[in-house]
């Protein structure tokens, strides 16, 4: 026990003096989720948009003002005439034009049908897209609301209700997202990259050559990156509450604990990839090719597995992070218990032990 | 002394991927607190056959044992009992001169006050520095500071790899006296070095050289079996003289030695009839002694 609490504590004074590296791993959580927060985002705030106001009646400036009105827009521009939408977008001064015919409100009342037309700039198709939902609500409500007759006959409404997140605010999905690539970073490649350092500076033939047992020398070493990790959880969590209204529904032990299960797991992998590494270098990328990228971009967290090929499908289902960003999802998003969970938390408990018992298999006790 | 131990090496064989045998047919008998030098030039197999010995590799061939303690079966035994010091420095670089001390004395089970006597005379040397990182010491503190680290527990055996290796000379007379030291307290050293120089400061030594070994005896056994008659020469142009003597009847090896060059030759010779050789071919400023054979005379004799 004494010689497991030395070791820790000189791991500690390792991370700890290790200035630069410190300040990225307590940085970068704050980075990234202030970044996607604020920056990488797939909402609308403020587009800008242009007007063709033929009809210049009561109902097109209300629906005009309605535009302005909301978050969503920003109303750049008047144009006069249809022929001079095409020189404004290439200018590129807005993103989307909204064209009221002429007669707007007359034909409407009378029961003609009219339309008004959007017309969106489609170079980015995603902002295209939300822009033009996002325009069309706007001017349906308007209609609705102007129009006397409130039930049109023969007319089918939908009703949209969005659960769980029904502002459809993208911090949801990116601080589960964030939380488990921070953890996944940290924990498999900090800890990779902490053992095979002492490969390459020769410290690891002195510990062998001591009364240290494998499995102590690993726990050593990876007891302060799970405190490290569980720190860097507390931060994102908190930002994303704090600065962003992210909701907890669930039991934050639950959390807690699934957060731990997933370090533990990375963790495994880390010393997995070390005990077949020799050098710091080669470490880091095995890290960042074969786990920062599959997390990133089969996990999930960017692109919806759903819409994946059959194949990238099946694979995202050895990637854990795709499972602890369900689990977690669950807990602070929906506040289901642990019974919503087990299966995942059990797919992960196994994806663990299978990690640690082929580190320990593959953990050398001599050199070459 | 009932703390010392006995290194056993019989015919241990070792090969890497390439196949090129680092160790071949290597035996060695080492007695109960002899400190023993692995004399040999770069790539001889002494970092080999002290890893062996440390059970960091496996022999391919062979079996070795210290204090009776096989490598194979009883190597946590040994780990716990060796004190071995790697070629490269491999302490913390950023952890203090104390902070390693105490990380090896916890890690091996002991406190630094417990075997305090053992390592007193090179530790007063670090003591100033004590607060200082590791990395920030001169190379002979270094290896000091790692002797220390190899010692703390007291172990029964000390394996060496090449400790004063890039050392300067002050530190590595330092060193040396703090291995003679070592010696009167009965723990057996076994330590590699390429220096000829430091081979006589050993009970005994073995030559080795491509994976084999040439001689064991105690450096003046050795010196002892180097029969033939021995001159150091140099004149003003030492480029041609060496030529020039790889041509003269009587030669029987010519070798560069610091400022002189060694000749050895066949059989007793007048100095003069070299001297009239070295005029004829036109050299200036002749220097001829005759000298005392050294250890690396002995070792390029063997090497041929």
């Amino acid at each position: 026990m004494k010689q497991l609490g030395i070791f820790i504590k000189k791991e500690i004074y390792h991370i700890l003096r290790d200035k630069r590296t410190l300040v990225i791993l307590l940085g970068m959580p704050l980075a990234l989720v202030l970044l996607f927060g604020f920056a990488i985002t797939n909402e609308i705030n403020n587009a800008r948009i242009a007007l063709v106001d033929l009809a210049q009646d009561e109902l097109s400036q209300e629906i005009s003002a309605r535009l302005a009105a909301s978050d969503y827009f920003t109303i750049e521009d008047q144009l006069p005439q249809v022929a001079d939408i095409e020189p404004h977008f290439q200018k590129g001064k807005s993103k989307l034009v909204v064209v009221f015919p002429e007669q707007l409100q007359s034909n409407t009342r009378r029961g003609i049908p009219t339309s008004i037309q959007l017309i969106a700039d489609a170079t980015d198709p995603n902002t295209a897209t939300t822009l033009i939902n996002y325009a069309q609500a706007i001017i349906y409500s308007e209609l609705q609301e102007s129009t006397d007759n409130p039930k049109p006959p023969l007319h089918i409404q939908t009703e949209v209700k969005m659960l769980y997140n029904p502002r459809l605010k993208s911090v949801y999905m990116f601080v589960p997202g964030v939380m488990t690539v921070i953890l996944m970073l940290v924990s498999a490649m900090m800890t990779s990259i902490a053992i095979t350092r002492e490969k390459e500076l020769g410290t690891m033939e002195v510990l062998l050559v001591s009364p240290l047992r494998p499995p102590l020398i690993v726990i050593g070493k990876v007891i302060p990156y799970i405190l490290l990790s569980l720190i860097n959880t507390a931060v994102i969590l908190m930002l994303g509450t704090f600065v962003f209204g992210m909701p907890v529904e669930g039991s934050l032990a639950l959390l807690g604990l699934e957060s731990l299960l997933f370090v533990v797991t990375s963790l495994g992998l880390g010393i997995l990839i070390s005990t077949r590494t020799e050098s710091q270098q080669v470490a880091m990328l095995i890290s960042l090719m074969a786990l920062m990228l599959p997390t990133i971009l089969l996990s999930g967290f960017i692109f919806p597995i759903e819409s994946m090929p059959k194949l990238l499908q099946i694979i995202s289902n050895i990637i854990p992070a795709k499972w602890f960003i369900i689990i977690i999802k669950n807990i602070m998003l929906k506040g289901t218990g642990f019974e919503f969970v087990w299966k995942e938390t059990l797919i992960l408990l196994g994806m663990m032990f299978l990690f640690i018992a082929a580190s320990v298999r593959n953990f050398k006790i001599r050199l070459a | 002394m009932n703390n010392t131990a006995n290194i056993s090496i019989k015919e241990v064989s070792k090969s890497y991927q390439d196949n090129i045998a680092a160790l071949d047919q290597v035996s060695l008998e080492i007695t109960a607190g002899e400190l023993f030098g692995l004399i040999g030039p770069d790539g001889a197999g002494k970092t080999s056959l002290i890893r062996i010995l440390a059970t960091l590799l496996l022999p391919d061939e062979g079996v070795a044992s210290l204090n009776g303690w096989d490598v194979r079966k009883d190597y946590r035994t040994i780990r716990s009992n060796i004190g071995y010091m790697p070629g490269r420095f491999s302490l913390y670089q950023d952890l203090s001169v104390e902070e390693n001390l105490h990380f090896f004395a916890t890690i091996f089970g002991t406190k630094v006050e417990e075997n305090y006597d053992l390592i007193k005379d090179i530790y007063d040397q670090l003591a100033p520095f004590k607060k200082r990182r590791a990395g920030n010491l001169s190379g002979g503190m270094k290896q000091k500071l790692a002797l220390c680290c190899a010692l703390i527990h007291k172990p029964v055996v000390l394996l060496l790899d090449e400790p004063t290796t890039g050392v300067d000379p002050v530190s590595r007379k330092e060193f040396w006296d703090m291995l003679g030291r070592l010696k009167a307290k009965g723990i057996t050293t076994l330590v590699s070095t390429p220096y000829m120089d430091e081979a006589s400061l050993c009970d005994r030594v073995a030559l080795i050289q491509k994976g084999r070994i040439l001689d064991v005896g105690s450096p003046n056994e050795i010196i002892d079996k180097y029969k033939h008659p021995l001159l150091a020469v140099r004149t003003d142009d030492m480029y041609r003289l060496i030529n020039d003597l790889r041509t003269f009847d009587f030669t029987h090896t010519v070798f560069p030695f610091g400022e002189y060059v060694h000749l050895s030759l066949i059989q007793t010779v007048w100095p003069e009839v070299i001297a009239s050789y070295l005029l004829s071919k036109e050299h200036t400023g002749l220097d001829i002694q005759a000298v005392k054979p050294t250890i690396e005379d002995a070792f390029m004799e063997l090497m041929i």
